[in-house]
């Protein structure tokens, strides 16, 4: 058992999640990469734009930033740029990632740039009452959605895929030992690495949907989750109401940062020899 | 990344013919810059140009967002790490580029963001001249807290306004406007810039306290808080949100309270640090002029010309915008009779001269909104007409 309270700020504690909300979950599984990992405390920056999981970085000693709606990964961007030897962690919500924030999400992983970002996707906006995200499935209903979303939604992994982020996986709470090799294996892996850990929101989600207890909604996970190597024997049909997790991509592209510092030391070169 | 390797580069006075952008550019490197995010628009995208080139051969980092919010967060992240860290852009992109300016003055983080000035409202005139931007700088972004902004006249005077900006970010930790327009930015001029040693860098005021007492937002003396980088032993939290001195969030109305005063306070209480006037044939003048960028280059001839017609008027050029120089206008009102503002927009530091004037001294208002620069003759027939 790792010593959480050695990462914990534990003067910010009560947390400001509802009981039965998975962000507890997820933390403790990025507290515990972190901790197999060994890196020091002041090696690592945290960084987070605006919503319930957002809200991570504020109990957590390490270098932490909360910034505005959907910015996270540009702040994060600049962060890693001007100190290439901080392992820089962005923590965000599915709104915060994938509505206001989805250029950044895209460009980052189009860049290849080295950060980890862990989406607590909870398919709603929580922190304001349960409005409909690009996440939330289609016909699942929302504060602002009152007859069921008529959107289709976004596949947040698939979305990473296609832009080309180095590693692309998704966890659930329910799995949690899956989900803390996950995060390990992302925040290991040079380049831009995204974990999307499904994760319960029972107050402005599961209430409205009837979905029950936060227990209930990670019964839910079990049942209806299936591992990337099952999914592959199984027909589109047969897949029909299933989510699929695992790890999706995991490939060595050139990562952006390591590409800039040898244009450096080659226009360098190119001076020392003139 | 560091200084010393801009200081290499600058080796002795340089005789060059250069535009405002050039030497923004220049200026930003000659004062620390390290790091540049941005997004190109016209009439500013040189700086994002010249800096692509010249900061990997300084070892700085320079990187094109997929646009202006992006940049503005990237710069803010790259400042809380250590690094001299500017944007620039034009009026569409800087109003992309207010909540994240918000962030940095509630944040406390320095930066510099450029906003070359054309017109609007809207995508408006991408290749004219305009001053309407005056009023973004100060109340663009959302909440309630004081700005700083510069706005040079000249190429000479860009280069120093940008080392001045760095210089006064850092100092009061504080977003930096360097409020340009597209005449400054694109006009040719011959500039000798100085020596290195002759350049002022003021470096950021860091803790000298241990890490387990640093408080990121402590109220000192100065109402400026010492700060430290992510990275270098000092953990600490920064918020967008109402927080107190540890930077952790608050609701208590006291600290609120106590954080928002301080925030303005740290800039109204050195005003006179800040501020920066020129004056020209000030003596003796019964008109004064009231201009600032561009169109204090037509000011300054107007005035010339009157002085040659005998009419005594002389020129105040603001070189900060804001905090307003309510003072020196206002000393100026108690010498002269009348006051003339001429500026590219609809009057927007008319508005503000009578404010400082309290109706001493009428002001007339010279103003342009077509894309067309005011040429003398339009401030000089003002002169003619009050003078009468
Ligand atoms: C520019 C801006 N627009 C809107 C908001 C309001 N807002 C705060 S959190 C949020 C949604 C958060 O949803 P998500 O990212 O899914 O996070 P969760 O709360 O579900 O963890 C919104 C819309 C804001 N803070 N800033
Ligand atoms: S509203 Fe939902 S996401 Fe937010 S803390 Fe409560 S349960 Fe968690």
């Amino acid at each position: 058992m790792i010593d959480y309270t050695k990462y914990l700020r534990i003067s910010k504690f009560p947390l400001i999640w509802c009981a039965g909300c998975g962000n507890g979950i997820v933390l403790k599984s990025i507290l515990r990469a972190i901790d197999k990992i060994g890196w020091p405390k002041d090696q690592v920056c945290t960084v987070s734009g605006i919503g319930c999981s957002s809200r991570t970085p504020g109990y957590v000693d390490f270098n932490t930033l909360h910034t505005t709606h959907g910015r996270a990964i540009a702040f994060a961007t600049g962060v890693k740029m001007a100190k290439p030897e901080l392992h820089v962690i962005v923590v965000t919500g599915d709104g915060d990632a994938t509505a206001i924030g989805g250029n950044h999400y895209i460009h980052a992983a189009r860049r290849n740039i080295d950060l980890t970002v862990v989406i607590f996707n909870n398919n709603i906006y929580g922190m304001t009452g349960g409005q409909v995200s690009p996440t939330t499935p289609m016909g699942m209903k929302a504060s602002t959605a009152p007859f069921g979303s008529v959107e289709p939604s976004f596949n947040i992994s698939g979305l990473a895929q296609a832009a080309g982020a180095s590693f692309v996986a998704r966890g659930t709470v329910y799995h949690v030992f899956q989900l803390d090799k996950l995060i390990e294996r992302a925040l290991l892996k040079r380049g831009f690495s995204v974990v999307e850990v499904l994760t319960p929101c029972p107050t402005a989600y599961g209430r409205r949907n009837r979905l029950g207890t936060g227990v209930d909604m990670i019964r839910w996970q079990k049942e209806h989750t299936i591992s990337v190597q099952e999914a592959a024997k199984l027909s589109p049909e047969q897949l029909n109401d299933k989510i699929v997790t695992g790890v999706f991509t995991d490939v060595d592209r050139p990562e952006y940062l390591e590409t800039y510092q040898a244009l450096i030391d080659s226009l360098r070169r190119k001076a020392s020899l003139s | 990344m560091g200084k010393e390797t801009v200081m290499q580069r600058n080796n002795g006075p340089r005789v060059e013919v250069m535009t405002g952008n050039d030497a923004c550019a220049e200026g930003a490197l000659a004062a620390g810059l390290t790091f540049f995010a941005g997004y190109p628009i016209t009439p500013s995208s040189e700086i994002a140009e010249i800096l692509s080139y010249r900061l990997p051969h300084l070892g700085g980092k320079f990187i094109q967002m997929e646009d202006e919010i992006g940049a503005m967060g990237a710069v803010i992240g790259a400042s809380l790490a250590g690094a001299k860290a500017m944007t620039a852009t034009s009026g569409p992109g800087f109003s992309l580029k207010q909540e994240n300016i918000g962030f940095a003055a509630m944040a406390e983080v320095p930066c510099v963001v450029v906003d070359v000035q054309r017109g609007g409202p809207s995508t408006g005139l991408p290749t004219l001249p305009a001053q309407m931007d005056v009023m973004q700088a100060r109340w663009g972004t959302h909440g309630d807290h004081e700005i700083i902004a510069l706005c040079p006249y000249s190429v000479r005077e860009t280069f120093d306004l940008t080392v001045r900006a760095f210089n006064l970010a850092e100092r009061y930790r504080t977003p930096v406007i360097l409020l340009m327009d597209e005449i400054v930015a694109h006009v040719n001029e011959k500039v000798v810039l100085p020596e290195p040693d002759e350049i002022e860098v003021y470096e950021r005021k860091l803790p000298n306290c241990p890490p387990e007492e640093f408080l990121p937002y402590k109220f000192t003396e100065d109402d400026i808080p010492p700060m430290a980088s992510y990275g270098t032993g000092y953990r600490f939290h920064v918020t967008g949100l109402c927080h107190d001195e540890t930077g952790f969030p608050t609701n208590d109305p006291v600290q609120i309270d106590r954080l928002i005063r301080r925030l303005n306070r740290k800039i109204s209480r050195h005003r006179d640090d800040i501020v920066q006037v020129a004056e020209e044939q000030l003596d003796g003048a019964e008109i004064g002029v009231v201009a600032y960028g561009a169109t204090a280059r037509a000011a300054r001839r107007a005035v010339r010309l009157a002085r040659e017609e005998a009419i005594p008027a002389g020129l105040l050029r603001p070189l900060v915008l804001w905090p307003f120089p309510d003072k020196e206008v206002r000393a100026l009102a108690e010498r002269v009779s009348a006051l003339i503002v001429a500026e590219l927009n609809m009057g927007q530091v008319a508005h503000e001269v009578e404010w400082a004037v309290c109706g001493k001294v009428p002001v007339h208002r010279v103003n342009r909104v077509d894309g067309e620069p005011i040429p003398p003759e339009h401030i000089l027939q003002a002169i003619r007409e009050v003078a009468r």
